[in-house]
């Protein structure tokens, strides 16, 4: 169900700072002053769903998890 | 430790593996992968470890708690003779930790290799490129083009990172090399590894002394504001895993990027009309080669199931990126240097929570060096035969002991 909207959580406490989803997807990534994950969006819709979920998989971490709502 | 019989120790295959070729991955990770996934396999030093090669489970090992990255651990796999001794005279490394006491040294260096910090060094890494290739450029030909850019770009590079613009830079250089080299015997390993951290000791004093804009100043800065006291082994062991890390496997992704697209005119020609396509060839060749195979080694923490086998507690596990890289169940038709692939997903920098820190730098640092050579010297090619190239098939870290080019 790619059209359909998910909820994007990250944990900075996780978060090893490889940068891999900001890699994917700086719209909805970033990296903070220490390196750790920030979210610039809590939800991805339409193509981006796919997007967030390349993120999901490349972090090596498991900082990041997709909710479907 | 995995206790075997020796009649079955006997029977099984040797690790690490030696290539034949380039291209090819050892057909015995092929066929473990097919006929056995979950198999094991036997160190240089006798050891029998569990040996993985899908991606799957390679991905999983390594990014599973249960599995821990100590390698003075009874039962970590042993990669070179004289390791263990090496490292137990030094301050454990960040890559040997788990859990929290990783993520609290991790944390503290993360920021340095953000994306954002990484893409802040391109004009320095364009300005090392750049005095490479106009040296190269002076010099009778033929070139060696790994003395002269393979392993003097990262190594500047990771210098300059640390703050270590030193007179006594070869020196260290001569000591990074011999530790890595698979043939040093395990008394010279223990001396280097003496050599190395007296090394950084001076570095750090030099920091503390006069602090300039580099990682270990920052570091120590860090720590003044933190605790007032400074962990010169903790930032000992850092600078030198950041080093070794840095240096050759970067030199061995110079090299073999070069050869590669030496090799293939259409790779060449495609980067050339759109440089946004030399970051999708550079994950292809970190994918492709797989050049630190070596380097995914975890000890079983308790007793795990993976693939239908029981891992117990304390035994030893290789976890094959170069087999997983080459999974067709995750990279259709694996065993082609595909251009177009767009291969992010490869296991190369390791996965899970020691993920090679650099990586980003890495990346870049490649795009910068494939970029600038092919376009500064556009008529570059190999000076000897393909076949005459010296594969490093011998070494812990695949790579080229010299790429011989003229222009
Ligand atoms: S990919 Fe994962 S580990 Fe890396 S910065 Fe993003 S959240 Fe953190």
């Amino acid at each position: 169900m790619s059209g359909a909207a998910v909820r994007i959580t990250g944990d900075p406490e996780v978060c090893t700072g490889a940068g891999q989803c900001v890699l994917t997807d700086p719209a909805m990534f970033a990296q903070d002053d220490r390196g750790v994950v920030e979210l610039r969006t809590h939800r991805a819709e339409g193509a981006r769903v796919p997007r967030a979920r390349e993120a999901v998989f490349l972090c090596p971490s498991g900082a990041l998890s997709i909710v479907e709502d | 430790m995995l206790n075997l019989d020796p009649e079955e120790v006997a029977k099984l295959p040797h690790y690490p593996v030696t290539r034949r070729c380039p291209y090819e991955i050892p057909e015995v990770y092929t066929r473990l992968r097919t006929e056995e996934p979950v198999s094991k396999v036997v160190m240089s030093d006798g050891q029998p470890v569990w040996f993985l090669s899908r991606y799957e489970d390679v991905r999983a090992v390594l990014s599973d708690p249960r599995f821990g990255a100590d390698r003075l651990a009874e039962g970590f796999p042993n990669l070179a003779l004289g390791q263990r001794e090496g490292l137990s005279k030094q301050p454990k490394f960040m890559i040997s930790m788990d859990g929290a006491e990783h993520s609290a040294v991790r944390r503290r260096v993360i920021s340095d290799f953000s994306v954002r910090r990484v893409a802040e060094l391109r004009p320095t890494i364009q300005k090392l490129v750049d005095d490479c290739v106009d040296r190269i450029l002076d010099l009778p030909q033929p070139v060696d083009l790994v003395a002269e850019l393979a392993l003097p770009v990262p190594t500047l590079l990771l210098a300059e990172l640390v703050g270590a613009n030193h007179a006594d830079h070869a020196y260290f250089i001569d000591l990074v090399h011999r530790m890595l080299w698979r043939k040093t015997s395990g008394e010279e390993r223990v001396q280097i590894s003496i050599g190395l951290r007296k090394y950084f000791d001076d570095l750090i004093a030099e920091k503390e002394a006069h602090p300039g804009d580099d990682l270990i100043s920052r570091q120590i800065a860090l720590q003044r504001e933190e605790t007032g006291e400074i962990d010169r082994e903790g930032l000992n062991s850092l600078a030198q895993l950041l080093l070794i890390a840095g240096y050759e496997s970067s030199a061995s992704m110079i090299a073999l990027g070069v050869h590669t697209f030496l090799t293939r005119p259409d790779w060449l020609a495609a980067i050339r009309t759109d440089p946004a396509r030399t970051s999708v060839a550079v994950e292809e060749l970190l994918r492709f080669y797989s050049i630190l195979d070596v380097a995914a080694g975890r000890v079983a923490l308790e007793d795990v199931e993976i693939g239908g086998e029981t891992i117990r507690a304390g035994d030893g596990v290789m976890a094959s990126v170069f087999a997983a890289n080459r999974d067709p169940s995750a990279f259709p038709d694996p065993d082609r240097l595909d251009l177009e692939r767009g291969a992010r997903h490869h296991v190369a920098f390791g996965y899970g929570p020691h993920q090679c820190l650099g990586q980003n730098l890495s990346r870049l640092e490649l795009q910068i060096v494939f970029d600038t050579l092919f376009a500064r010297v556009p008529t570059l090619r190999l000076a000897v035969d393909e076949a005459d190239l010296p594969f490093k098939y011998d070494a812990l870290a695949f790579g080229l002991y010299e790429l011989p080019v003229t222009w």
